[in-house]
Protein backbone atom coordinates (compact mmCIF):
# COMPACT_ATOMS: atom_id res chain seq x y z
CA UNK A 1 0.00 0.00 0.00
CA UNK A 2 1.56 3.30 -1.11
CA UNK A 3 1.28 6.13 1.20
CA UNK A 4 0.80 8.93 -1.20
CA UNK A 5 -2.72 7.20 -2.75
CA UNK A 6 -4.56 7.67 -0.25
CA UNK A 7 -5.69 10.75 1.53
CA UNK A 8 -6.99 10.86 5.54
CA UNK A 9 -10.20 11.48 6.10
CA UNK A 10 -9.57 14.04 8.56
CA UNK A 11 -7.88 16.14 5.51
CA UNK A 12 -10.70 15.55 3.09
CA UNK A 13 -13.23 16.80 5.73
CA UNK A 14 -10.76 19.92 6.56
CA UNK A 15 -10.26 20.47 2.86
CA UNK A 16 -14.48 20.11 1.91
CA UNK A 17 -15.23 21.79 4.65
CA UNK A 18 -17.77 19.06 5.88
CA UNK A 19 -18.43 16.97 8.88
CA UNK A 20 -17.10 13.36 9.60
CA UNK A 21 -20.39 12.39 10.22
CA UNK A 22 -21.14 13.36 6.27
CA UNK A 23 -18.33 10.99 5.16
CA UNK A 24 -19.58 8.00 7.63
CA UNK A 25 -22.81 7.91 5.95
CA UNK A 26 -21.26 7.91 2.12
CA UNK A 27 -19.74 4.82 3.99
CA UNK A 28 -22.93 3.47 4.89
CA UNK A 29 -24.32 4.03 1.54
CA UNK A 30 -21.45 2.49 -0.32
CA UNK A 31 -20.43 5.61 -2.29
CA UNK A 32 -17.20 5.85 -0.82
CA UNK A 33 -14.47 3.25 0.11
CA UNK A 34 -12.70 3.83 3.40
CA UNK A 35 -10.04 1.42 4.43
CA UNK A 36 -7.13 2.11 7.05
CA UNK A 37 -3.83 3.08 6.57
CA UNK A 38 -1.25 3.37 9.34
CA UNK A 39 -4.21 3.14 12.03
CA UNK A 40 -5.63 6.37 10.14
CA UNK A 41 -9.01 6.35 7.80
CA UNK A 42 -8.36 7.03 4.51
CA UNK A 43 -9.90 6.99 1.10
CA UNK A 44 -8.06 6.16 -2.26
CA UNK A 45 -7.02 9.01 -4.33
CA UNK A 46 -9.34 7.91 -7.47
CA UNK A 47 -12.07 8.39 -5.22
CA UNK A 48 -11.57 11.84 -4.58
CA UNK A 49 -13.03 12.49 -8.04
CA UNK A 50 -16.63 10.32 -7.03
CA UNK A 51 -16.27 12.11 -3.90
CA UNK A 52 -16.42 15.71 -5.31
CA UNK A 53 -19.18 14.74 -7.59
CA UNK A 54 -21.21 13.38 -4.73
CA UNK A 55 -20.70 16.47 -2.99
CA UNK A 56 -21.87 18.65 -5.83
CA UNK A 57 -25.26 16.39 -6.28
CA UNK A 58 -25.92 17.07 -2.58
CA UNK A 59 -24.50 20.92 -2.09
CA UNK A 60 -25.53 22.51 -5.57
CA UNK A 61 -28.77 20.79 -6.15
CA UNK A 62 -30.44 19.26 -2.74
CA UNK A 63 -30.31 16.07 -3.64
CA UNK A 64 -29.86 13.34 -0.65
CA UNK A 65 -28.19 10.94 -0.11
CA UNK A 66 -30.85 8.26 -1.02
CA UNK A 67 -31.49 10.21 -4.08
CA UNK A 68 -27.59 10.25 -4.84
CA UNK A 69 -27.25 6.41 -4.64
CA UNK A 70 -30.29 5.84 -6.97
CA UNK A 71 -28.56 8.22 -9.02
CA UNK A 72 -24.99 6.58 -8.91
CA UNK A 73 -26.88 3.11 -9.86
CA UNK A 74 -28.63 5.04 -12.73
CA UNK A 75 -25.53 6.51 -13.98
CA UNK A 76 -23.11 3.10 -14.02
CA UNK A 77 -26.45 1.17 -15.45
CA UNK A 78 -26.50 4.03 -18.15
CA UNK A 79 -22.41 3.41 -18.90
CA UNK A 80 -23.43 0.17 -18.98
CA UNK A 81 -25.79 0.55 -21.75
CA UNK A 82 -23.63 2.66 -23.27
CA UNK A 83 -20.83 0.05 -23.63
CA UNK A 84 -23.43 -2.07 -24.86
CA UNK A 85 -24.62 0.14 -27.44
CA UNK A 86 -20.90 0.77 -28.76
CA UNK A 87 -20.59 -3.32 -29.12
CA UNK A 88 -23.50 -3.94 -31.09
CA UNK A 89 -22.81 -0.98 -33.10
CA UNK A 90 -19.24 -2.47 -33.72
CA UNK A 91 -21.20 -6.16 -34.57
CA UNK A 92 -24.00 -4.38 -36.10
CA UNK A 93 -21.47 -2.59 -38.87
CA UNK A 94 -20.49 -6.38 -39.66
CA UNK A 95 -24.02 -6.40 -41.53
CA UNK A 96 -24.72 -2.76 -42.60
CA UNK A 97 -23.42 -3.59 -46.30
CA UNK A 98 -25.96 -6.49 -46.81
CA UNK A 99 -29.18 -5.01 -45.77
CA UNK B 1 -23.85 40.33 -29.60
CA UNK B 2 -27.07 38.57 -28.69
CA UNK B 3 -29.68 39.41 -26.07
CA UNK B 4 -30.48 36.60 -23.85
CA UNK B 5 -34.05 36.51 -22.42
CA UNK B 6 -32.88 34.92 -19.15
CA UNK B 7 -36.15 34.52 -18.04
CA UNK B 8 -37.18 32.44 -20.71
CA UNK B 9 -34.17 30.16 -20.38
CA UNK B 10 -35.27 29.18 -17.11
CA UNK B 11 -38.82 29.54 -18.48
CA UNK B 12 -40.27 32.14 -15.97
CA UNK B 13 -42.32 35.29 -16.46
CA UNK B 14 -40.92 38.58 -15.76
CA UNK B 15 -42.34 38.89 -12.74
CA UNK B 16 -41.20 35.72 -11.27
CA UNK B 17 -40.92 35.63 -7.35
CA UNK B 18 -37.51 34.85 -5.93
CA UNK B 19 -38.98 31.47 -4.88
CA UNK B 20 -39.94 30.63 -8.32
CA UNK B 21 -36.32 31.33 -9.94
CA UNK B 22 -35.06 29.46 -7.14
CA UNK B 23 -37.57 26.54 -8.19
CA UNK B 24 -37.34 26.97 -11.84
CA UNK B 25 -33.07 26.60 -11.61
CA UNK B 26 -33.29 23.97 -9.36
CA UNK B 27 -35.47 22.19 -11.64
CA UNK B 28 -33.57 22.60 -14.32
CA UNK B 29 -30.24 22.25 -12.43
CA UNK B 30 -31.10 19.07 -11.75
CA UNK B 31 -32.30 18.37 -15.74
CA UNK B 32 -29.00 19.27 -17.18
CA UNK B 33 -26.51 19.02 -14.06
CA UNK B 34 -23.02 17.63 -16.24
CA UNK B 35 -22.62 14.67 -13.11
CA UNK B 36 -25.93 13.55 -14.50
CA UNK B 37 -25.22 13.93 -18.51
CA UNK B 38 -21.65 12.63 -19.23
CA UNK B 39 -20.39 13.24 -22.48
CA UNK B 40 -23.41 15.61 -23.47
CA UNK B 41 -22.03 19.08 -24.15
CA UNK B 42 -25.55 20.13 -24.98
CA UNK B 43 -26.71 19.46 -21.53
CA UNK B 44 -23.31 21.02 -20.65
CA UNK B 45 -24.27 24.52 -22.54
CA UNK B 46 -27.71 24.36 -21.55
CA UNK B 47 -26.28 24.64 -18.00
CA UNK B 48 -24.18 27.22 -18.44
CA UNK B 49 -26.94 29.44 -19.96
CA UNK B 50 -29.26 28.43 -16.54
CA UNK B 51 -26.32 29.48 -14.25
CA UNK B 52 -26.20 32.56 -16.05
CA UNK B 53 -29.46 33.41 -15.84
CA UNK B 54 -29.98 32.14 -12.56
CA UNK B 55 -26.83 34.06 -10.81
CA UNK B 56 -28.28 37.29 -12.83
CA UNK B 57 -32.22 36.74 -11.55
CA UNK B 58 -31.32 35.57 -8.29
CA UNK B 59 -29.65 38.56 -7.17
CA UNK B 60 -32.22 41.59 -6.92
CA UNK B 61 -29.32 44.13 -7.69
CA UNK B 62 -28.34 42.36 -10.50
CA UNK B 63 -31.99 41.67 -11.58
CA UNK B 64 -32.37 45.37 -11.70
CA UNK B 65 -30.15 46.48 -13.87
CA UNK B 66 -31.27 43.47 -16.23
CA UNK B 67 -34.88 44.37 -15.81
CA UNK B 68 -34.26 48.38 -16.53
CA UNK B 69 -32.18 47.39 -19.48
CA UNK B 70 -32.75 44.38 -21.22
CA UNK B 71 -36.04 45.51 -22.84
CA UNK B 72 -33.52 47.93 -24.97
CA UNK B 73 -31.15 45.20 -26.15
CA UNK B 74 -32.95 45.50 -29.86
CA UNK B 75 -30.80 48.82 -29.84
CA UNK B 76 -27.53 47.33 -29.13
CA UNK B 77 -25.94 48.29 -31.74
CA UNK B 78 -26.97 52.24 -30.79
CA UNK B 79 -25.62 51.08 -27.40
CA UNK B 80 -22.16 50.17 -28.37
CA UNK B 81 -21.97 52.94 -30.50
CA UNK B 82 -22.88 55.44 -27.42
CA UNK B 83 -20.91 53.05 -25.05
CA UNK B 84 -17.54 53.67 -27.14
CA UNK B 85 -17.89 57.30 -27.75
CA UNK B 86 -18.86 58.02 -24.05
CA UNK B 87 -16.62 56.00 -22.04
CA UNK B 88 -16.54 58.80 -19.27
CA UNK B 89 -19.80 57.32 -18.45
CA UNK B 90 -18.24 54.40 -17.45
CA UNK B 91 -17.77 55.56 -13.89
CA UNK B 92 -20.84 57.11 -13.58
CA UNK B 93 -23.93 55.72 -11.88
CA UNK B 94 -26.04 53.46 -13.61
CA UNK B 95 -29.22 55.02 -15.05
CA UNK B 96 -32.05 55.40 -18.00
CA UNK B 97 -29.85 57.09 -20.71
CA UNK B 98 -26.68 55.95 -19.20
CA UNK B 99 -25.94 52.87 -21.13
CA UNK B 100 -22.83 51.05 -20.95
CA UNK B 101 -22.34 52.90 -17.68
CA UNK B 102 -22.75 50.15 -14.66
CA UNK B 103 -24.82 47.87 -16.19
CA UNK B 104 -24.44 45.71 -18.96
CA UNK B 105 -20.57 45.37 -19.76
CA UNK B 106 -21.35 44.92 -23.55
CA UNK B 107 -22.28 41.39 -24.26
CA UNK B 108 -24.84 38.55 -23.01
CA UNK B 109 -24.25 37.77 -19.30
CA UNK B 110 -21.44 40.88 -19.39
CA UNK B 111 -22.46 42.20 -15.88
CA UNK B 112 -19.95 43.95 -14.03
CA UNK B 113 -18.96 42.22 -10.84
CA UNK B 114 -19.38 38.44 -13.01
CA UNK B 115 -18.60 38.90 -15.76
CA UNK B 116 -14.42 37.25 -16.34
CA UNK B 117 -13.08 36.05 -13.14
CA UNK B 118 -15.93 35.95 -10.81
CA UNK B 119 -18.04 34.32 -13.03
CA UNK B 120 -15.66 32.01 -14.39
CA UNK B 121 -14.54 30.99 -11.24
CA UNK B 122 -18.40 30.18 -10.49
CA UNK B 123 -18.22 27.81 -13.94
CA UNK B 124 -14.88 26.24 -12.46
CA UNK B 125 -16.39 25.40 -9.15
CA UNK B 126 -19.17 23.30 -10.84
CA UNK B 127 -17.57 21.65 -13.68
CA UNK B 128 -14.09 21.36 -11.86
CA UNK B 129 -14.55 20.63 -8.26
CA UNK B 130 -16.33 22.08 -5.44
CA UNK B 131 -14.49 25.46 -5.16
CA UNK B 132 -17.60 27.27 -5.30
CA UNK B 133 -19.47 25.26 -2.62
CA UNK B 134 -17.47 27.31 0.41
CA UNK B 135 -13.99 25.35 0.39
CA UNK B 136 -12.90 29.15 0.02
CA UNK B 137 -10.42 30.43 -2.47
CA UNK B 138 -6.53 29.64 -1.67
CA UNK B 139 -8.10 25.94 -1.89
CA UNK B 140 -6.97 23.76 -4.26
CA UNK B 141 -9.06 21.59 -6.97
CA UNK B 142 -8.56 19.70 -9.65
CA UNK B 143 -8.92 20.96 -13.22
CA UNK B 144 -12.09 19.76 -15.57
CA UNK B 145 -12.12 16.95 -17.52
CA UNK B 146 -11.80 17.48 -21.09
CA UNK B 147 -13.60 15.15 -24.15
CA UNK B 148 -11.97 15.11 -27.29
CA UNK B 149 -12.42 12.23 -30.49
CA UNK B 150 -9.71 11.30 -32.11
CA UNK B 151 -10.68 9.68 -35.88
CA UNK B 152 -8.77 7.00 -37.25
CA UNK B 153 -8.78 4.05 -40.05
CA UNK B 154 -8.65 0.77 -39.28
CA UNK B 155 -5.27 0.05 -40.48
CA UNK B 156 -3.90 2.17 -38.12
CA UNK B 157 -5.05 0.28 -35.19
CA UNK B 158 -3.77 -2.81 -36.64
CA UNK B 159 -0.39 -1.85 -35.17
CA UNK B 160 0.84 0.72 -32.18
CA UNK B 161 0.46 3.77 -33.29
CA UNK B 162 2.24 7.16 -32.08
CA UNK B 163 0.04 10.58 -32.80
CA UNK B 164 0.51 13.96 -31.69
CA UNK B 165 -2.27 15.75 -30.47
CA UNK B 166 -2.46 19.52 -29.71
CA UNK B 167 -4.77 19.85 -26.40
CA UNK B 168 -4.69 23.65 -25.04
CA UNK B 169 -1.76 24.77 -27.02
CA UNK B 170 -0.18 22.22 -25.38
CA UNK B 171 1.07 18.77 -27.50
CA UNK B 172 1.23 15.70 -26.32
CA UNK B 173 2.53 12.66 -27.99
CA UNK B 174 0.13 9.23 -27.67
CA UNK B 175 1.05 5.76 -27.98
CA UNK B 176 -2.44 4.09 -29.25
CA UNK B 177 -1.96 0.46 -28.68
CA UNK B 178 -3.26 -1.73 -31.89
CA UNK B 179 -6.69 -3.07 -31.35
CA UNK B 180 -8.64 0.28 -30.18
CA UNK B 181 -11.86 -0.28 -30.71
CA UNK B 182 -14.08 1.67 -31.88
CA UNK B 183 -15.92 4.34 -29.72
CA UNK B 184 -13.42 3.31 -26.90
CA UNK B 185 -12.65 6.05 -24.89
CA UNK B 186 -9.23 6.41 -23.09
CA UNK B 187 -8.15 8.64 -20.29
CA UNK B 188 -4.73 10.77 -20.25
CA UNK B 189 -4.06 11.84 -17.11
CA UNK B 190 -3.41 15.61 -16.44
CA UNK B 191 -4.20 16.66 -20.36
CA UNK B 192 -7.99 18.16 -19.11
CA UNK B 193 -8.41 21.66 -17.72
CA UNK B 194 -6.44 23.32 -15.61
CA UNK B 195 -6.12 23.19 -11.72
CA UNK B 196 -7.79 25.64 -9.42
CA UNK B 197 -5.35 27.28 -7.59
CA UNK B 198 -2.17 25.17 -8.29
CA UNK B 199 -4.86 21.88 -8.17
CA UNK B 200 -4.06 19.03 -10.55
CA UNK B 201 -5.13 19.58 -14.24
CA UNK B 202 -7.95 16.99 -15.51
CA UNK B 203 -7.92 14.32 -17.51
CA UNK B 204 -8.54 13.98 -21.02
CA UNK B 205 -11.00 11.24 -22.23
CA UNK B 206 -10.51 10.48 -25.92
CA UNK B 207 -12.78 8.86 -27.39
CA UNK B 208 -11.79 6.55 -30.38
CA UNK B 209 -13.97 7.05 -33.95
CA UNK B 210 -12.21 4.43 -35.91
CA UNK B 211 -13.45 4.55 -39.69
CA UNK B 212 -12.98 1.08 -41.44
CA UNK B 213 -12.72 1.63 -45.22
CA UNK B 214 -11.47 -2.36 -45.78
CA UNK B 215 -13.14 -5.47 -46.79
CA UNK B 216 -13.57 -6.64 -43.57
CA UNK B 217 -15.64 -6.24 -40.94
CA UNK B 218 -14.71 -6.19 -37.44
CA UNK B 219 -15.61 -7.52 -34.14
CA UNK B 220 -13.60 -7.04 -31.42
CA UNK B 221 -10.63 -8.88 -32.28
CA UNK B 222 -11.99 -10.95 -34.87
CA UNK B 223 -12.63 -10.12 -38.31
CA UNK B 224 -15.04 -10.95 -41.12
CA UNK B 225 -15.06 -11.16 -44.70
CA UNK B 226 -16.72 -12.71 -48.00
CA UNK B 227 -14.90 -14.19 -50.75
CA UNK B 228 -16.17 -15.72 -54.25
CA UNK B 229 -15.62 -19.42 -54.87
CA UNK B 230 -16.50 -20.41 -58.42
CA UNK B 231 -18.89 -23.63 -58.99
CA UNK B 232 -16.02 -26.19 -59.57
CA UNK B 233 -14.01 -25.77 -56.82
CA UNK B 234 -16.80 -25.45 -54.81
CA UNK B 235 -17.73 -28.72 -55.68
CA UNK B 236 -14.30 -30.76 -56.30
CA UNK B 237 -12.21 -28.55 -53.62
CA UNK B 238 -9.15 -27.12 -54.05
CA UNK B 239 -7.03 -23.94 -53.16
CA UNK B 240 -7.36 -20.34 -53.24
CA UNK B 241 -6.19 -17.33 -52.43
CA UNK B 242 -7.84 -15.45 -49.68
CA UNK B 243 -7.14 -11.99 -48.59
CA UNK B 244 -6.30 -11.47 -44.95
CA UNK B 245 -5.83 -8.01 -43.33
CA UNK B 246 -1.75 -8.43 -43.45
CA UNK B 247 -1.95 -9.74 -47.36
CA UNK B 248 -2.97 -13.04 -49.15
CA UNK B 249 -3.24 -16.34 -47.93
CA UNK B 250 -3.61 -19.81 -49.35
CA UNK B 251 -6.26 -21.83 -48.06
CA UNK B 252 -7.98 -25.06 -48.91
CA UNK B 253 -11.65 -25.42 -50.02
CA UNK B 254 -12.95 -28.61 -48.86
CA UNK B 255 -15.36 -30.37 -52.17
CA UNK B 256 -18.31 -29.46 -51.71
CA UNK B 257 -18.32 -26.32 -49.85
CA UNK B 258 -21.55 -24.85 -49.66
CA UNK B 259 -22.74 -21.14 -50.59
CA UNK B 260 -22.75 -19.71 -47.01
CA UNK B 261 -20.42 -21.61 -45.23
CA UNK B 262 -17.11 -20.26 -43.59
CA UNK B 263 -13.65 -21.36 -42.23
CA UNK B 264 -12.05 -20.17 -39.53
CA UNK B 265 -8.35 -19.00 -39.80
CA UNK B 266 -7.38 -18.67 -36.41
CA UNK B 267 -5.05 -15.66 -35.86
CA UNK B 268 -5.21 -13.72 -39.23
CA UNK B 269 -7.57 -11.45 -37.31
CA UNK B 270 -7.05 -8.10 -35.87
CA UNK B 271 -4.40 -7.28 -32.86
CA UNK B 272 -6.45 -7.94 -29.23
CA UNK B 273 -6.04 -4.63 -27.00
CA UNK B 274 -3.29 -5.10 -24.72
CA UNK B 275 -2.57 -8.24 -25.36
CA UNK B 276 0.93 -8.57 -27.10
CA UNK B 277 0.80 -10.69 -29.91
CA UNK B 278 -2.36 -12.07 -29.50
CA UNK B 279 -4.93 -12.15 -32.76
CA UNK B 280 -8.12 -12.66 -33.29
CA UNK B 281 -9.43 -14.53 -36.18
CA UNK B 282 -10.34 -14.03 -39.52
CA UNK B 283 -13.95 -15.52 -40.56
CA UNK B 284 -14.08 -15.99 -44.65
CA UNK B 285 -17.48 -16.95 -46.19
CA UNK B 286 -17.79 -18.60 -49.30
CA UNK B 287 -20.09 -17.39 -51.72
CA UNK B 288 -20.42 -19.56 -54.58
CA UNK B 289 -20.65 -17.94 -58.18
CA UNK B 290 -22.54 -19.68 -60.81
CA UNK B 291 -20.71 -18.75 -64.00
CA UNK B 292 -22.39 -16.66 -66.49
CA UNK B 293 -21.91 -16.84 -70.19
CA UNK B 294 -21.77 -20.69 -71.07
CA UNK B 295 -20.39 -21.83 -73.99
CA UNK B 296 -22.31 -24.58 -75.51
CA UNK B 297 -19.97 -27.26 -74.42
CA UNK B 298 -20.51 -26.30 -70.67
CA UNK B 299 -24.45 -25.95 -71.38
CA UNK B 300 -23.83 -29.39 -72.82
CA UNK B 301 -21.79 -30.61 -69.29
CA UNK B 302 -24.43 -28.98 -67.28
CA UNK B 303 -27.28 -30.75 -68.54
CA UNK B 304 -25.76 -34.17 -68.50
CA UNK B 305 -24.54 -33.07 -64.93
CA UNK B 306 -28.64 -32.60 -64.62
CA UNK B 307 -29.24 -35.55 -65.75
CA UNK B 308 -26.95 -37.61 -63.79
CA UNK B 309 -27.96 -35.90 -60.44
CA UNK B 310 -31.82 -36.31 -61.24
CA UNK B 311 -31.63 -40.13 -62.49
CA UNK B 312 -28.72 -41.29 -60.83
CA UNK B 313 -26.76 -41.69 -64.22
Amino acid sequence: MEAEKYIRITELCTFYEVETSFIDSLKDYGLVEIVIFEEEEVIPEEQVQDFEKILRLHYDLDINLEGIDAIHHLLHQIGELQKEVKLLKNRLSRWEDQL
Amino acid sequence: MEFIDYYKVLGLEKNASQDEIRKAYRKLARKLHPDLNPNDPSAQKKFQQINEANEVLSDPEKRKKYDQYGKDWQHAEEFEKARQQQKSYQQQSSGPGNFGGGGYAGGAGGFEGFEGGDFSDFFESMFGGAAGRGSGRGSQFRGQDLSAELQLDLSEVYAPHKRTLTVNGKNIRLSIPAGVENGQTIRIKGHGGPGVNGGPNGDLLLTFNIVNNTQFKREGSNLYSNEELDISTAALGGEVTVKTFQGKAKLKVKPETQSGSTVKLKGKGFPKYKQDGQFGDLFITFNVSVPQNLSDREKELFEELKKIRNHGG
